[in-house]
């Protein structure tokens, strides 16, 4: 039987606030599917990370284990996942 | 007292003050983040905030006084799983039964709320409008900016969108249709007038005395309406220039209508001067009012939602405030002006409360 890795996502900042947790363990095989199970299973995160169409918004940087990751990344078992926002100024 | 809620490029400020006088910062809060439009709910005290986070996208907030945790309105957003996202939420106003809220936003949608604002949905009716592919964008994006309900009456409404033009509902929303009859817009080819919907509404305001009649600010042109938005004439003959973003009304006259004017070719006040204009016959005649504020070297910038008007008849207060930071208002229905606030961010609204 098939299993979706499990990864650890840490969640900082207004993130963690909306959230209430500073860490969860969400399921997916890419970063894509783990952002959507976080926001399914944390639901005040809802359109927080991803937009309607499903893509991350676009000043949001997604790092696997430190390496910044795109949508498709392929996640693994216990990966360390950080959601920020990306650097801004002005 | 009045309240004055600023929505600049970097958070919400709270005002108050006395009329006539300069007024003091009360409250900030979004610190560093995009206001769009900040309102009180004239009904129950709520106030509302648009914000559109740089990381997080557009929200809406509401809290029940300044000290209270502010919570996220739910529901605001488009149908997952579509090509589109929210971009912007433009202005919140209150409709004409106890609980329902309006919000307008980009790509020109508008959501209802029927429980004072904690949940929104979406009008699908608009969402779906047959005629949305040819609906264009203009540089402030594809907006529903301006929502105007009719005095009660909940079931009629107009909208302004930039760059769709009027549309109108007598259903609540179930059902809408283009009020644009009699717009000119001279970006648009000849043969384009009259069928095309890329008309650039800048702001929308109806006599609440008589609501068939309404004003309207166009992307070059002023116009009144005086069946319900089903047809305009042009009333821009005596202004400066007949560009322009926001429109206020005086409630308790009818034939009245504010207006900014700026110059065509760079959106400021024109000749370095700071002048509304008013009438009192319904558009056939235009005054300046100029006294108290800047008159030399003062190129100004007011966007749509930064001018407000509260109370009627002579004890009109009205505030615009400008990109450059600077309030000004008038206790006197506009006779004459003071500086409300100054060195401000950059202001995108503007809303007074008592």
């Amino acid at each position: 039987m098939y299993h979706q890795r499990v990864a650890i996502v840490r969640l900082r900042g207004q993130l963690e606030k909306v959230a209430g947790v500073s860490e969860h363990r969400a399921a997916g095989d890419t970063v894509s599917e783990l952002l959507q199970a976080l926001e399914r299973e944390q639901t005040a995160l809802e359109g927080w990370i991803l937009d309607e169409r499903g893509q991350i918004r676009q000043h949001i940087n997604v790092f696997v284990n430190g390496d910044q990751a795109q949508a498709d990344s392929a996640v693994s078992e216990e990966d360390k996942i950080e959601i920020l926002p990306a650097i801004s100024g002005g | 007292m009045t309240q004055l809620l600023v929505g600049t490029r970097k958070g919400l400020f709270v005002l108050e003050g006395q009329p006539g006088r300069e007024f003091d910062l009360v409250t900030r809060a979004f610190v560093g983040e995009s206001v769009e439009f900040a309102a009180r709910d004239p009904r129950t005290g709520r106030y509302f905030v648009a914000v559109t986070s740089t990381f997080f996208g557009p929200k809406i907030w509401y809290a029940d006084d300044l000290d209270a945790e502010w919570q996220q309105a739910t529901g605001i957003a488009l149908p997952k799983g579509g090509d589109q996202a929210l971009k912007r939420i433009w202005v919140i106003v209150a409709g004409e039964d106890d609980t329902t809220l309006y919000a307008g936003g980009d790509p020109a949608v508008l959501f209802e709320s029927h429980d004072s604002g904690e949940t929104w949905e979406l009008n699908v009716p608009l969402w779906e409008q047959p005629s949305r592919p040819q609906w264009r964008r203009d540089s402030g994006g594809l907006s529903v900016h301006t929502i105007v309900p009719w005095p009660g009456d909940p079931q009629r409404l107009a909208l302004a969108i930039s760059a769709a033009g009027v549309w109108l509902t007598e259903d609540g929303g179930a059902t809408w249709r283009q009020g644009n009859r009699g717009i000119v817009a001279d970006y648009l080819p000849e043969q384009a007038q009259g069928n095309s919907v890329a008309l650039c509404v800048h702001g929308l305001e109806r006599a609440p005395g008589r609501p068939e009649r309404m004003f309207m600010q166009f992307h070059g042109g002023v116009y009144r309406s005086d069946d319900a938005g089903e047809s305009w004439t042009g009333i821009a003959d005596g202004l400066p220039s007949d560009f322009g973003f926001p429109v206020v009304v005086d409630p308790a006259d009818p034939d009245s209508a504010y207006v900014i004017p700026v110059a065509t070719a760079d959106r400021l006040t024109p000749d370095g001067r700071v002048l509304v204009w008013e009438t009192r016959d319904a558009g056939a005649s235009w005054q300046p009012h100029g006294e108290g504020l800047p008159q030399h070297g003062a190129w100004l910038s007011v966007l749509r939602k930064a001018f407000d008007g509260i109370g009627d008849g002579p004890q009109l207060e009205l505030y615009f405030g400008a990109t450059s930071g600077e309030i000004f208002g008038s206790a006197d229905a506009g006779a004459s002006w003071c500086q409300v606030a100054r060195r401000l961010p950059s202001i995108a609204s503007v809303r007074a409360a008592s």
